[in-house]
């Protein structure tokens, strides 16, 4: 059995049924599960498992692309209004701030397979530090939505829009909340889970033989990009 | 040790171990944090049973407020109309969203599964309790919005009445999500153990035909869970927001919802069906000691009908307000259903011809299931057919219709799973007399209660209608009547179960003489399953006679 | 068979409830056969190869002409059934050149139907037989569904948008419609008659505006026709200016005319100002009146006449 935490971290309780001290005598990782048979299984299935859910999140987001293209068909020239309040300025730098996190994202989990963990740390934490960037550039933006009164539904009181009373600025902005907002939860939960992984890997838990939750992280973490991908040219630059 | 093992024997010879996966640990504790996917299995088991029992007495109601027309009871009048409408929408939301989605894939797939597999757990133990802790949470919602004030917007939740509506409806909204986010874990663990643990030598086309159809099951709870989610996020910011996206006063479309709504909830259709057809693909051949009839074509019509399923939605909508071209289109696709279903029903009959059959209480569920299911798929021709449909359509045919498929389809295949594998789970046989007798008495009151409502329906009586006319009277009092042997039906079935975990027999490992892995382990299985990892050595339903080596 | 569709279905009420009653019946006699074809093997089965310790049985895994015989023959029939179904929708769906068009407003928990001329009924729908009728539906607040199970016809009311269908009455009587999308505590109460009546019954019937003036004491009846014709646009009746006179106080009073004559405000004078209101026009007032010549009927002008002598 090796020193790390892991084991432990994984198996609070004594008790489990599937703890790792019963029967197995022969000294194997101690991050292997013992439903499987071996290392590599293990990591393959997890990647199947991060897979799928990457699947079950961009259909939610389908969801919400679907609802915005119907109300788009809807209201097309109060949406092609509405776009304008957005400001392309912060929105493009925010794409460019989300580009670099994902090479740096490339880069942590590259050190990690080549067992150079310090540079793992380091490039976690500067993906961290992007997606903080990011957070900090869309709070001004909402900052500025909220003074104009450009919000969703019945709290929309914008002036001086063009086709006046029509709800097709309110549904516009309904759908720019929840998008960029579910967008935002998801940079959120990175930033939580990259923080984590950066601890555990200063702790020297990650490895070229074990660096699965880098791995799986970083395939979220380029999820939440590409989705942001899309969703600055259908917000910023409608036409 | 080498002997011959005759095709369809018994076999109990081995010594029973001393611990296994119920005592292995004890105490509560133990329970609520175990990984094991049989306990899991059993956890859920025990919940869904209970979220039965919820919905079976809202059902009793709504059939009790319906025995007259004036809603008497000796002779006084005890419901009016808001209480009934609270009942069938309590009734719908529980039976769908609390028991039959989760019933079979996540109680009896869970714990046959991954055995099945020769796997020692699924793919994602921790996952596979939080997607119970998610079940739990989402009870204890939905029961909130009940207690707070209930819901009575129908368990379709349409717009805008739900938008509009008084009552709980954002928190029973959010119940249902967050039993969404329960089903997708479940449907992503199985797909993941599927893929990666299976036993070795073990292919595709080796998997019990089980397996296969939790498979499908598994895909659309992957792939249209999530638009159900995000539908019912779109009603609560609806409600909270008034974005105007569902609700016409503020520029909304209601029929928008529908699309969404149904969209995930046709395939959900399947997430009920296809676990119930898997399991009658497993009883068919072991109790006919034969091999399974037409293996590949069941299991391509498993997977074909989870794809057909993303594209039927719209049948729901025929007089909704969709196009006329939508309506064709959506018709004609309705029908492709027909096609894989009627595969499995003539592939399950083909097996049993040569076979060599006996009628323990499993296999007088599956005679039941074949009867009922018959008639639930072949009423779902009047309503693929486009004209009749909007004679059909929200009247009591409908509510016979999918009680057919749901109920006599599901609910019958999932207790005769669950007796099925009763003796693997607990390590009991229940009493076979009383078993049958259960099954007896819920078949013929299953037909009155819901045969007697296709007559009904086409006669022109809508549905969720508490005052009706007095034509009707004779037909719902029967109907009523119905309820009753069924209830009392799953009631001797719940008390014979439960009474064989004090008093019953020990269970052989093997008690049907079954073939696919699962009864490989002891009766009930040791915490890994599997004392030694089980290899392929044959096809799930070989009876061939053969030899066979215990090591 | 005739008992047993009657058994089945209720009254064929329309030209489209024999053509649906046909399809229904063809497909009831389809399943029927279908059902027995899987049932009778599976009883037969059963029996016949009930358990016999010991017995091995055959190891048939498929048969690929018996599969390819079980899919294709229940997709031809599908084909079939799917181009019929389509057929009989489109007698639904599109209608007839010539038809009456009747406005159908549903709500919480009525019906209201207004013919081509204005008339309007509530829960009452009185159609001609053997003509053609085409319903334009929209909803006032949530979903409802228009179904008259005789006529074989329902369609779900969506507010913010209107749906439609059409169909023929065959059968002078009365019937029964329903509500059948689910919209509430009075869901269950929300039914109309549907009187199917001969030509004469029915122009007897229009030409009286149904009975629902018999239901208001005329001054009532008067103050709906004020409000649903239009009057309400020009004169009020609180006694302010607006382009015609008010109605206040207006009944006995001797009004000056433009050229110089006057007359008392009577009621030949209310009636004549109602058909021919170019005729005698109150000084200071342009002459914009349009004439409600053909468009008022007896009762109506009767109500709105005693409506103006109410307003004192």
């Amino acid at each position: 059995m090796s020193t790390t935490t892991a084991d432990l971290h994984h198996d609070p309780h004594g008790q489990d049924p599937h703890g790792h001290g019963n029967g197995h005598g022969h000294g194997h990782d101690p991050r292997h599960q013992h439903h499987f048979a071996t290392m590599e299984q293990q990591f393959d299935t997890s990647k199947i498992g991060m897979w799928l859910f990457l699947a079950t999140e961009v259909l939610t987001f389908g969801g919400l692309f679907a609802g915005f293209g119907l109300m788009q068909n809807k209201y097309p020239r109060e949406f092609v209004e509405a776009h304008l309040q957005l400001q392309r300025l912060p929105g493009a730098a925010n794409t460019v701030v989300l580009l670099i996190s994902s090479f740096t994202m490339v880069m942590a989990v590259l050190s990690a397979r080549t067992n150079q963990i310090a540079k793992t740390v380091r490039y976690l934490w500067l993906t961290v530090g992007c997606a903080g960037i990011f957070m900090c550039i869309k709070a001004y933006e909402y900052h500025h939505k909220f003074e104009e009164g450009l919000l969703p539904g019945m709290f929309y009181h914008h002036e001086g829009d063009l086709i006046a009373g029509s709800h097709g600025y309110s549904a516009f902005f309904s759908f720019y909340f929840m998008m960029t907002g579910l967008h935002g939860l998801h940079v959120l939960i990175g930033m939580g889970m990259l923080s984590w992984l950066a601890i555990r890997a200063k702790r020297g838990e990650f490895s070229d033989k074990y660096y699965t939750p880098v791995d799986l992280v970083g395939l979220f973490w380029h999820l939440v990009d590409m989705i942001w991908i899309y969703l600055f040219p259908l917000y910023y630059l409608i036409s | 040790m080498e002997h011959t093992l005759t095709a369809g024997s018994v076999t109990g010879d081995r010594p029973r171990p001393e611990k296994n996966y119920l005592n292995q640990t004890t105490g509560i504790w133990s329970w609520m944090t175990t990984v094991d996917h049989k306990r899991i299995g059993i956890m859920y088991l025990v919940a869904i049973s209970a979220a039965f029992l919820i919905g079976g007495v809202f059902a009793l109601l709504v059939r009790l407020a319906l025995l007259n027309p004036q809603h008497t009871l000796f002779g006084k009048e005890w419901v009016t109309a808001e209480a009934y409408n609270r009942f069938f929408t309590l009734h719908g939301v529980v039976m769908v969203f609390l028991f039959i989605i989760p019933s079979v894939p996540a109680s009896l797939a869970n714990f046959v599964l991954p055995m099945m597999l020769g796997a020692k757990d699924v793919a994602f133990p921790r996952i596979n309790l939080m997607s119970f802790y998610l079940w739990c949470a989402g009870a204890v919602l939905g029961i909130t919005s009940m207690v707070l004030g209930a819901v009575d917007t129908g368990w379709t939740f349409y717009t805008p009445y739900s938008t509009t509506t008084d009552g709980t409806v954002s928190l029973m909204t959010m119940a249902a999500f967050v039993l969404g986010f329960s089903s997708i874990f479940t449907g992503l663990n199985f797909i993941a153990t599927v893929h990666k643990l299976r036993a070795p030598g073990m292919g595709f086309f080796d998997m019990p035909l089980f397996v296969w159809g939790i498979y499908a099951t598994a895909l659309i709870q992957i792939l249209a869970t999530p638009v159900l989610a995000i539908t019912l996020v779109l009603l609560m910011i609806e409600r909270a927001f008034q974005i105007g996206i569902f609700d016409s006063r503020i520029g909304g479309d209601p029929v928008l919802f529908q699309h969404f709504f149904w969209f995930y909830s046709h395939p959900a259709v399947y997430i009920m069906i296809l676990p119930g057809m898997a399991i009658i693909s497993e009883l068919v051949p072991t109790f006919c000691r034969k091999t399974m009839f037409g293996y590949r074509a069941i299991a391509y019509s498993s997977v074909s009908l989870a794809l057909v399923s993303f594209i039927v939605w719209g049948h729901h909508m025929f007089v909704a307000g969709e196009s006329d071209l939508a309506n064709v289109i959506f018709s004609a696709l309705t029908f492709l259903v027909a096609i894989p279903s009627g595969v499995k029903m003539f592939n399950w009959l083909s097996t049993m011809y040569k076979g060599n059959i006996s009628f323990e209480t499993p296999m007088c569920y599956v005679l039941s299931f074949l009867f009922l299911f018959a008639i639930g798929g072949l009423t779902g021709l009047f309503f693929s057919t486009l004209a009749v449909d909007i004679h059909l359509t929200d009247t009591y045919f409908v509510v016979a219709h999918f009680h057919y498929v749901m109920m006599g389809g599901t609910v019958i295949a999932f207790l005769g799973g669950l007796h099925y594998w009763w003796p693997k789970m607990t390590g009991k046989m229940y009493k076979e007399i009383w078993g049958q007798v259960g099954c007896l008495l819920v078949f013929i009151g299953f037909n009155m209660t819901f045969g007697s409502q296709f007559i009904m329906g086409g006669q022109g009586m809508p549905r969720r209608y508490f005052n009706y006319l007095d034509q009707f009277q004779p037909i719902h009092a029967f109907s009523t009547y119905g309820s009753w042997v069924l209830g009392s039906g799953l009631f001797l079935t719940a008390i014979n179960l439960l009474a064989s975990l004090k008093m019953g027999e020990p269970a052989p490992d093997n008690p049907w003489g079954a073939t696919t892995m699962e009864w490989q382990s002891s009766s009930p299985p040791i915490t890994h399953n599997f004392e030694e990892q089980p290899v392929l050595e044959h096809e799930p339903y070989d009876y061939r006679p053969r030899t066979v080596t215990h090591v | 068979m005739d008992w047993l569709r009657s058994a089945l279905l209720p009254l064929q009420g329309s030209e489209f409830a024999k053509e649906i009653d046909l399809m229904y019946m063809a497909i009831f006699w389809l399943s029927v056969v279908m059902f027995f074809a899987l049932m009778v093997p599976m009883v037969w089965f059963s029996w016949r190869y009930r358990y016999v310790p010991g017995r091995v049985t055959p190891h048939q895994t498929h048969n690929t002409a018996l599969e390819v015989f079980w899919s294709v023959v229940p997709l031809l029939i599908c084909v079939g059934l799917f181009f019929w179904g389509i057929w009989g929708y489109m007698h639904f769906a599109v209608g007839p050149g010539e038809s009456m068009e009747i406005q159908v407003t549903a709500k919480k928990w009525l019906w209201q139907f207004e013919f081509p001329d204005g008339t309007r009924a509530v829960n009452e729908l009185h159609v001609p037989v053997n003509k053609s009728v085409h319903l334009v539906m929209t909803s006032e607040d949530v979903l409802h569904d228009f179904f008259i199970p005789d006529m074989r016809v329902k369609r779900d009311i969506v507010p913010g948008r209107y749906t439609e269908f059409w169909f023929t009455p065959t059968v002078v009587g009365e019937h029964t419609s329903t509500c059948a999308e689910y919209c509430g505590k009075g869901h269950s109460d929300m039914r109309a008659k549907v009187f199917v009546d001969t030509q004469e019954k029915f122009d007897d019937w229009m030409a009286t505006g149904g009975d629902e003036w018999m239901k208001h004491p005329p001054e009532e009846w008067g103050k709906i026709q004020w409000d649903q014709k239009g009057c309400a646009t020009c004169h009020t009746i609180d006694g302010s200016k607006s382009k015609g006179p008010s109605w206040k106080g207006i009944f006995g009073k001797a009004e000056k005319l433009k050229g110089g004559a006057s007359v008392t405000v009577d009621e030949n004078y209310l009636r004549e100002s109602m058909l021919q209101p170019q005729a005698k026009v109150v000084d200071g007032f342009e002459p914009i009146m349009p004439t409600f010549q053909g468009l008022l009927r007896e009762n109506e002008i009767r109500g709105l006449v005693a409506f103006i002598k109410s307003l004192q």
